[in-house]
């Protein structure tokens, strides 16, 4: 009797543990997130540009302004083109600079997608094979981050093409 | 002599051909075996090493060009870490979030254990 009452007692809490536990695993969104890249700085980039083939680093192209605009885009990547207007956009703002990281992508390819939609960056550098996106903590394109040069920190970072409502937001950031 | 020059220099070759090779596995493996581990984030469900998604391939790469320059296992890991964060960890670490899921089957295999060697002993018991 003794037996079961203590086996009933122990079945009992074993069970709401495991159901807090499901709890606790569902209500966590699992899913990636922008979150750790807010506010940590910026790594050092160092890499060749389209249209010169001069190697360049990122830190010194953009000291002068307070912001930095990076884009990481692709010829062959459909949304780059449905954000590169906004882009063009952006690129009228006096307090930032506008850098493009071109994606594993072919330099003809490259330079004709910049021909056929215009040119909205200071400086394009080549990331031939993924390796300063990955160094950066971006996964794919388009990706966009804002960066303050005061302090080389990332403030924000867009998954994605850039839309109407992020334009307003990354123009609202560019005039504080 | 001339024989016995040629067979030396062919031998020579040969474990040279064989121990690259073995060194190229060797390589490729440790590559597969830590993609394994790591989550593709822009295909869910998916791993690295299972992934021909553009950022798979440069993580696969990278990792390549990581072991090549010297780097361990946990180098790569906590350098993926930063970048990515914990979520890119197919397998969690230990720690105050975790540690409810490494605990909880402890718990459940000693709980079950109790029950079989309780049920064992009042058998047993009645037996005797």
């Amino acid at each position: 009797m003794k037996f079961k009452k203590l086996n009933l007692v122990l079945i009992l809490l074993i069970t709401i543990l495991v159901f807090f536990a499901l709890y606790l695993g569902m209500k966590k969104q699992n899913l990636y997130t922008t979150d750790h890249i807010v506010n940590k700085k910026m790594p050092n980039l160092i890499s060749t540009e389209l249209f010169t083939g001069e190697e360049k680093n990122l830190s010194k192209l953009v000291a002068k302004e307070k912001f930095t605009i990076l884009n990481i885009w692709a010829s062959w990547c459909a949304p780059c083109r449905s954000e590169h207007k906004h882009l063009i956009t952006l690129s009228s703002n006096n307090n930032s600079k506008i850098v493009g990281l071109n994606y594993k992508d072919k330099i003809e390819n490259a330079k004709s997608f910049i021909s056929e939609l215009g040119n909205p960056y200071d400086h394009i550098l080549l990331d031939k094979k993924g390796f300063i996106s990955i160094d950066i903590g971006a996964y794919g394109v388009p990706e966009t981050y804002v960066i303050d040069n005061t302090n080389n920190k990332i403030i924000k970072k867009y998954l994605g093409p850039i839309d109407e409502f992020i334009l307003e937001e990354i123009i609202n950031i560019l005039n504080s | 002599m001339k024989k016995i020059f040629t067979l030396i220099t062919f031998s020579f070759l040969l474990l040279i051909l064989i121990n690259n090779s073995v060194l190229a596995d060797n390589k490729i493996s440790k590559v597969d075996s830590i993609s394994k581990n790591l989550r593709c984030l822009i295909c869910q469900g998916q791993s690295v090493y299972d992934s021909q998604s553009e950022f798979a391939i440069s993580v696969k790469d990278l990792i390549k060009k990581k072991i090549e320059e010297g780097n361990s296992d946990n180098d790569i890991y906590e350098y993926l870490k930063n970048k990515y964060g914990n979520w890119i960890m197919y397998e969690p670490e230990l720690d105050k979030k975790t540690l409810l899921l490494w605990i909880l089957p402890l718990i459940l295999f000693v709980f079950g254990g109790l029950l079989i060697f309780k049920k064992a002993f009042i058998n047993y018991n009645k037996n005797v």
